[in-house]
């Protein structure tokens, strides 16, 4: 863009940043991480319809640190996306578009999300 | 050649009635995997051990089988979506979109019927 000293219209630097954005772009962020999740999701099937020794192969791959902290961060993705979705198909009836109510279902979702994922760990941990 | 516009051409046949298409698959699957999600899950924290035996049986169950079978297809309808407005929102080269979009689908049907093949697979032989 040349720069004309000409005044341009307010961007996305001059807000403060809201809780809904963020809940916005890890949405998408979280959907399109478990899109990758999926391909371990069905590697993991056919792993174990090949037999046990192939499914060894992929279990023992899947303990590795890296691996449990891709788990981890699936499972927290996976809880996110849920509430997140739930909260889309709560406004697409119709409920919930106030601001305050908007700002307060975002850290509720967010807040659920963490704690269903420590939940969900600490015992398989 | 015919000397109508284009305006022309389209007014009075209304509208492919197709616009609401994706967001309305988008939601239903979203709906569908809000319960067959919360099963997966759910399963996934009772599952009391990763070993081959265990999960070979938890899989081979009927009603188990029937509905990994119902989670792999919608989640991967789904994530078809979802990735592709992705794709539609953040990748501009024709080509390389053209690409992408196809990919998706290719992959996203792998996906799908990789999953079901091996779930019915499981099921015969436990």
């Amino acid at each position: 863009m040349s720069n004309s000293g000409r005044p341009l219209s307010p961007h996305l630097s001059v807000y403060r940043w809201p809780i809904t954005m963020t809940l916005s772009i890890l949405h998408r962020i979280t959907g399109v991480g478990m899109s990758f999740g999926l391909i371990v999701f069905a590697i993991c099937l056919i792993q174990a319809a090949a037999g046990p020794e192939q499914y060894q192969y992929f279990r023992v791959a899947l303990s590795h640190p890296i691996g449990i902290g891709l788990l981890i961060a699936w499972t927290f993705a996976f809880f996110l996306h849920l509430g997140n979705g739930i909260r889309h198909l709560v406004w697409d009836l119709g409920y919930g578009f106030e601001k305050s109510q908007a700002n307060a279902s975002a850290y509720f979702v967010l807040f659920m999300a963490a704690v269903l994922t420590a939940v969900f760990w600490i015992v398989k941990l | 050649m015919s000397l109508r516009t284009p305006l022309g051409r389209v007014l009075g046949h209304g509208s492919a009635k197709e616009g609401t298409a994706h967001f309305v698959s988008q939601r239903i699957s979203a709906l569908a995997l809000v319960l067959l999600g919360g099963w997966f899950i759910v399963s996934m924290y009772l599952l009391e051990s990763t070993a081959y035996l265990e999960v070979v049986r938890y899989i081979g169950r009927p009603l188990n089988s029937v509905l990994l079978s119902l989670l792999a297809v919608t989640v991967s309808y789904h994530s078809y979506l979802g990735v592709q407005v992705v794709v539609e929102d953040y990748v501009h080269a024709p080509g390389l979109k053209l690409l992408a979009l196809i990919g998706s689908r290719f992959a996203h049907t792998l996906i799908a019927v990789a999953s079901i093949y091996a779930v019915i697979r499981i099921g015969l032989i436990t």
